[in-house]
C-alpha cells in the first residue's frame, strides 16, 4: 500500500534503477568512449616520455623550456582576449538597444546569422581580396585621401583578430540579445519613475541584470577563439606573431609526430582555457543572480 | 503595456554603437561580395572589378576537388551525427528532466565540458586512439569523433525543452493504462517534435562547420566540405584562387540553407544558446 501510494506520488524519485540506466547509460557510455577516454588517454601520452627525453614530465617541461613553443601560450591569449573584449564593447550596447521588439527585429538579428554561415575560409579568402593592399578597402581609403600607403590589414595579427571578431561578435550579439529582452521592462520604468536618467538605468539596472549573459557570452567567446587556427594560418603570420597554440600542438602531432609534446601541449592549453572559464564564472558567481522578471502586483 | 520608447541613452554612444555596426556590415558585405565576384571572374588584379566574367570556376570545383564526392561524405556524415546523436541523446535528455537521482550533477558537468574544452584538445588522443582500431581515415571514424561535442549539445539542447511539457499529459496516458512505449510515441514524442527539430538541425549546422575534429580524423575520401575547403585553400598557389572561392561559395551557400531551414523552427537568439544558463 504504501509502495504503491510512494509510487503514485508526484514528487522526484531519487533511486537509480533499470530504466533511468536503459535511458541514460548509451549517452553516458558515448561521452565516456569519446571524450572523457580520449581526455585521459591524451594525459597519459603526454606523461610518457618520447624519444630523446626523460621523465614523466619531459614532453611539459620541453614545451616550456622552448622560448618559440611557449611564445604560442602568449599568442594565443594576445588574439583570444582582444577579440572577446571588442565583441562584447560592441554587442552590449546593441543588444541594449535591441532589446525591445523594435520592427524588423528578426530580420535584423537574421542578418547577424548570415556571418555564421560564411565559414573561416571564406572569410580568410574574402579578407585577402578585400582588405588586401589592393583590394576596395584600402582603394577607397587612399581615393579619400585617408592614408598615403595602403594599410597592411592581412598576414599579420591584426588579420586575425579581424576574422576572429566577424566570427564571433554575432555569436556573442545574439547571446546578449536572448539576454537583454529577458528582462522585464517595468524594473526600468520603475526606475524612471524614480528619476533616474538613462544612463543611469543601463548602469544601474540593465547591465547589472545582463551580466550573467555577458559573463556566459564572455566564456563561449573565449573558447572559441582560444582554440582557433585555421584563420592564424590563413590571414595570419603563422611563422611568427600568430602561432597559435592549436597550431603548436598540430605542428608537434602531424609534422614532428611528437604525440607525446603534442598530447602535452594540448593538455596545457585545456588547463589554461579552463582556468579562465573557471575565473570567468567565478566572477559572475558573485554578482547578483536573481530574477530578472520583477515581482507581480 | 505603453508604446513609447524614450530615453535614448545618449547621443553619442548611439551614433558610435552604429557607425561601429556599420562598419562590421561593411567588413563582412565587402569579404563576402569579393569572394563571391572573384568566383565568376576571369580574372582579377588590382582593379576595381574583375576583367571578364565564366562559370568555368564551378565546373573546375566539380571536376578538381571532386565535388560531388565530398558533399556525399558531408551528408553522410552530417545525418549520421545528426540521427545517432538524437536517437541517444533524446532519451537521455528525458532521464535528466524528469528524474532526480544521486550523482545528476556530475552527468551533467560530464556533458557541458565536451562543449567547453577545445575539440582540438580532446581531437588529437582521439585521433590517435582511433588510428589505433583502424578506424581513422573512415567515414565511421570522422562520424564517431564528431559525436563527441553533437551528443551532449543535443542532450543540453533538449533537457530544458523537455522540462517544460507538462509532466501531467504523461501521467494521465499513463493512468489510461498505456504503457511506458506508447507514453513515448503518443505523448512525449509529438509534443518534442519542434524542440527535436530544432535541436537535429543545429546539429547538422555544426557538424557541417566542424573542422577540427573533421581535420584530426579524416582520410583523403572521408573529407567533409569544410576540411577539403581549408586544404584547397591551403594548398593555393598550386590551384587559381577563384576555384578555392567558388568552392567558398558552395559551402556558404550549404550552410546557408541549412540555416534558413532551421530559422523556420528557432529564433535566431536561441540559436547560440550552446551551453544551457
Amino acid at each position: 500500500m504504501t509502495g504503491a501510494a510512494q509510487r503514485s506520488k508526484a514528487g522526484p524519485r531519487w533511486g537509480i534503477d533499470a530504466r533511468l540506466l536503459i535511458f541514460l547509460g548509451p549517452a553516458l557510455l558515448l561521452v565516456l568512449a569519446l571524450f572523457v577516454y580520449p581526455f585521459l588517454y591524451g594525459v597519459g601520452v603526454s606523461l610518457t616520455p618520447s624519444e630523446g627525453r626523460e621523465g614523466i614530465f619531459s614532453s611539459y617541461a620541453a614545451f616550456f623550456g622552448d622560448a618559440r613553443e611557449r611564445a604560442s601560450i602568449w599568442n594565443t591569449l594576445r588574439i583570444a582576449i582582444p577579440v572577446t573584449a571588442i565583441s562584447l564593447l560592441l554587442a552590449v550596447p546593441l543588444a541594449y538597444r535591441m532589446r525591445r521588439p523594435i520592427p524588423g527585429q528578426r530580420p535584423i538579428s537574421a542578418l547577424f546569422v548570415v556571418p555564421m554561415t560564411l565559414g573561416v575560409v571564406l572569410v580568410a579568402q574574402g579578407m585577402l581580396t578585400f582588405l588586401g593592399p589592393a583590394g576596395w578597402f584600402n582603394k577607397t581609403l587612399m581615393g579619400m585621401g585617408l592614408v598615403e600607403e595602403p594599410l597592411r590589414l592581412v598576414h599579420n595579427y591584426i588579420g586575425v583578430v579581424i576574422s576572429l571578431i566577424i566570427a564571433e561578435f554575432p555569436v556573442v550579439f545574439l547571446l546578449l540579445l536572448g539576454y537583454a529582452s529577458g528582462i522585464d521592462p517595468n524594473l526600468e520604468r520603475a526606475g524612471r519613475m524614480l528619476g533616474a536618467g538613462a544612463w543611469q538605468r543601463f548602469y544601474r539596472i540593465t547591465l547589472p541584470l545582463m551580466m550573467p549573459g555577458i559573463a556566459v557570452a564572455a566564456a563561449l567567446s573565449f573558447v572559441a577563439t582560444f582554440a582557433v587556427f585555421p584563420s592564424a594560418v590563413m590571414v595570419g603570420e603563422p611563422a611568427g606573431s600568430t602561432r597559435v597554440i592549436a597550431l603548436a600542438a598540430w605542428q608537434a602531432a602531424y609534422e614532428r609526430f611528437d604525440f607525446s609534446m603534442a598530447s602535452a601541449i594540448a593538455i596545457t592549453m585545456a588547463a589554461i582555457e579552463l582556468l579562465f572559464v573557471a575565473a570567468i564564472l567565478f566572477i559572475r558567481s558573485r554578482l547578483y543572480r536573481g530574477p530578472s522578471t520583477g515581482g507581480k502586483g | 503595456m505603453g508604446k513609447r520608447r524614450k530615453g535614448i541613452a545618449g547621443g553619442l554612444s548611439a551614433w558610435l554603437v552604429y557607425a561601429a555596426v556599420a562598419l562590421f556590415v561593411v567588413l563582412v558585405g565587402g569579404v563576402f561580395l569579393s569572394v563571391l565576384l572573384n568566383s565568376f571572374a576571369v580574372s582579377w588584379f588590382g582593379g576595381w572589378l574583375p576583367d571578364g566574367f565564366t562559370g568555368k570556376w564551378y565546373a573546375f570545383a566539380v571536376d578538381e576537388f571532386g565535388l560531388w564526392n565530398v558533399l556525399l561524405v558531408t551528408l553522410i556524415v552530417a545525418l549520421s551525427v545528426t540521427g545517432i546523436s538524437l536517437l541517444v541523446g533524446v532519451p537521455a535528455a528525458y532521464a535528466l528532466a524528469r528524474r532526480d537521482f544521486r550523482g545528476k550533477s556530475l552527468v551533467l558537468g560530464l556533458l557541458v565540458l565536451p562543449l567547453l574544452v577545445p575539440p582540438i584538445t580532446y581531437g588529437i588522443p582521439l585521433a590517435t586512439m582511433l588510428y589505433e582500431y583502424r578506424l581513422a581515415g573512415t567515414l565511421i571514424g570522422v562520424i564517431l569523433a564528431n559525436l563527441a561535442p553533437a551528443l551532449p549539445f543535443v542532450v543540453l539542447v533538449m533537457t530544458p525543452f523537455i522540462e517544460q511539457i507538462d509532466p501531467n499529459l504523461e501521467r494521465a496516458a499513463r493512468m489510461m493504462g498505456a504503457p511506458t512505449r506508447r507514453v513515448f510515441t503518443r505523448v512525449l514524442l509529438p509534443l518534442a517534435v519542434p524542440g527535436i527539430l530544432a535541436a537535429g538541425l543545429l546539429v547538422l549546422v555544426r557538424t557541417v562547420a566542424m573542422f577540427e575534429l573533421t581535420f584530426l580524423t579524416a582520410g583523403p575520401n572521408s573529407q567533409t566540405l569544410v576540411v577539403s575547403l581549408y586544404y584547397a585553400a591551403f594548398s593555393a598557389g598550386i590551384r587559381p584562387g577563384q576555384s578555392i572561392d567558388a568552392m567558398a561559395v558552395i559551402y556558404m551557400a550549404t550552410t546557408l540553407l541549412l540555416l534558413l531551414a532551421a530559422l523556420r523552427f528557432v529564433n535566431p537568439v536561441n540559436m547560440v544558446m550552446r551551453v544551457r544558463d
